[in-house]
């Protein structure tokens, strides 16, 4: 009787967790279409997240596709098919690769620190005193984090895609001796228009999950998480891992939808 | 004016508050003491709407803060000033755009007059000088200090103070007290201030409350609190007190002058 009872209390906690959880997309979406924009955190949030992220985006971009030019290579020409590596390379990063390895750098290193800092301020009282003067947490907090990463990550997954394709060029190209004019021109008549969107409208989905996830973890450090410097790592954990999670299954859905 | 009726909160079955009435009438200051952990912060919240009660009701000028939301609640909160116990300043912004923040977002001033009033409001709590440094630059003292100017730069009808002199030396301490009651003079509002500062708060109050089990235990003038038979006052108030009320006529003389 016990456990059934333990049971029912945390299917129930969940339950309302995920609605709290959903209540907090509706009112960021809410508090996004309704002026007025702090411009200034927006333009200081996209410096944020788009800038301090680059550096890392290059590099992951470059070696991811790097290793591409490598591992395609190698399954290719075991069926001769070795003047196709620009289309594979060229494909699994804009429509897979590029997408999701953004947004988990982007997580990382953006969607990590707005998390703590917004714990950080709850567990400080200074998103209380906020409330107390009269003004919204959500339009100075989370509204410009949300609009930030929307414009930031499809730019850095482009610049992912371009770079990658570009160090599967270094390897496929240069070192192992695919011609240049195959590795782009094969790359030109298989990738469409529709690949490209496929990656952009994965890489604006992930962009809210991120937001959404880490955001909320941040506004709520201290209710599901027990307060303190620990309530803080803890949501920042809970906060990268779950958004970590949410991009792939999200990106199974995605995929297998417009497949 | 500020009435608290029969105020119940409990988190995860631990009582905090079991039936708490108060009231407090308008331009009255009244200290609130009481031992750690008694739920003296957790009154406060109820009474500025951050916490809603499990049963009972604040009122503040006729409205019910714990059923108040959206515009209404906004609008109760333009009145109220609040000095948590930790300050709460921004820390991603300067002493001097903490304080100028409330009036920025919420006021049509120019930033001429907002400058003014910013630093007038640094120059009375002693903060001049340090109006660029960011709130982990200055001391916990300072910290207060600056966050008693934010809050008190609207100049608010109602004030909480939840522990404005704790973890400062005594002459911190002191004079953040008299800045208290100079602004009360001039601001005239309502308030209450949660202090351990006992007997010095005495001085600058009307009247003292005190926090027991979750309701008030003892509520009075500083003489009746000093001379009550309550043992649990006693204890609280302590020798200090009345040691400070023998001196008393001597006090009270040199402050007629
Ligand atoms: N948000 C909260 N969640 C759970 N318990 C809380 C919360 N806020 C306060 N409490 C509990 O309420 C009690 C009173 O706290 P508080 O009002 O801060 O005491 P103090 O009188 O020292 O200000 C404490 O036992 C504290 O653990
Ligand atoms: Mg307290």
């Amino acid at each position: 009787m016990s456990i059934l009872r333990k049971l029912g209390e945390v299917s129930l906690d969940y339950l309302y967790r995920m609605g709290v959880m959903g209540m907090f997309l509706l009112k960021t979406f809410f508090y996004v279409f309704t002026p007025p924009l702090k411009i200034n955190r927006f333009v200081k949030q996209v410096h944020f997240i788009g800038f301090q992220s680059m550096l890392v985006i290059v590099l992951t971009g470059c070696f991811t596709g790097m290793v591409m030019g490598f591992q395609g290579y190698n399954s290719l020409s075991k069926f001769g098919s070795d003047a196709f590596l620009g289309p594979m390379v060229g494909l699994s990063l804009i429509k897979e690769l590029g997408p999701v390895l953004s947004a988990f750098v982007v997580t990382g290193m953006a969607g990590s620190a707005i998390t703590a800092e917004i714990g950080i301020m709850r567990i400080s009282e200074q998103i209380d005193a906020m409330e107390l003067m009269g003004l919204n947490p959500y339009r100075y907090l989370v509204v410009p984090n949300f609009l930030a990463i929307i414009v930031s990550l499809p730019l850095l997954t482009a610049l992912f895609d371009v770079i990658g394709i570009f160090g599967g060029y270094l390897v496929g190209v240069k070192l192992l001796g695919v011609g240049a004019g195959t590795y782009f021109g094969e790359m030109v008549s298989y990738v469409d228009m529709n690949d490209i969107m496929e990656g952009v409208y994965k890489s604006l989905s992930f962009g809210i999950i991120i937001v959404w996830v880490c955001c909320f973890k941040g506004y709520y450090t201290g209710v599901f998480t027990g307060f303190g410097a620990e309530g803080v790592s803890k949501a920042t954990i809970q906060a990268v891992v779950l958004s970590f999670v949410l991009i792939l299954v999200w990106d199974y859905f995605m995929t297998s939808l417009m497949f | 004016m500020i009435e608290v009726e029969n105020l119940h909160k409990s988190f995860d079955g631990n009582k905090v508050l079991r039936g708490l009435s108060i009231k407090i009438k308008k331009g009255e200051v009244i200290a609130l003491i009481g031992g750690s952990g008694c739920g003296k912060s957790v009154l406060l919240k109820h009474m500025a709407g951050l916490m809603r009660p499990d049963q009972g009701h604040v009122i503040i000028d006729g409205n019910n803060v714990s059923t108040l939301k959206g515009k209404k609640l906004t609008t109760l909160r333009e009145g109220l000033g609040f000095l948590f116990q930790g300050g709460a300043l921004f820390d991603s912004m300067t002493v001097f755009e903490n304080v100028a923040f409330p009036l920025k977002e919420k006021t049509r001033l120019s930033d001429k007059l907002i400058d003014e009033r910013v630093f007038h409001e640094l120059e009375n709590v002693g903060l001049s000088g340090s109006e660029h440094k960011y709130p982990s630059q200055i001391s916990g003292g300072m910290v207060k200090r600056a966050a008693l100017a934010r809050s008190l730069v609207t100049d608010p009808e109602t004030m909480l103070f939840d522990e404005p002199t704790t973890g400062l030396d005594p002459v911190i301490g002191l004079s953040i007290l008299n800045l208290i009651s100079s602004c009360h003079r001039r601001l005239s509002f309502t308030g209450i201030i949660v202090t351990h500062e006992i007997p010095r708060v005495f001085e600058i109050v009307g009247r003292v409350a005190m926090l027991h089990d979750g309701v008030v235990r003892a509520e009075g003038s500083p003489k009746e609190m000093i001379s009550s038979s309550d043992p649990v006052v006693r204890s609280f108030v302590g020798e200090d007190a009345e040691a400070w009320s023998l001196c008393e006529p001597e006090r009270s003389g040199s402050q007629d002058q």
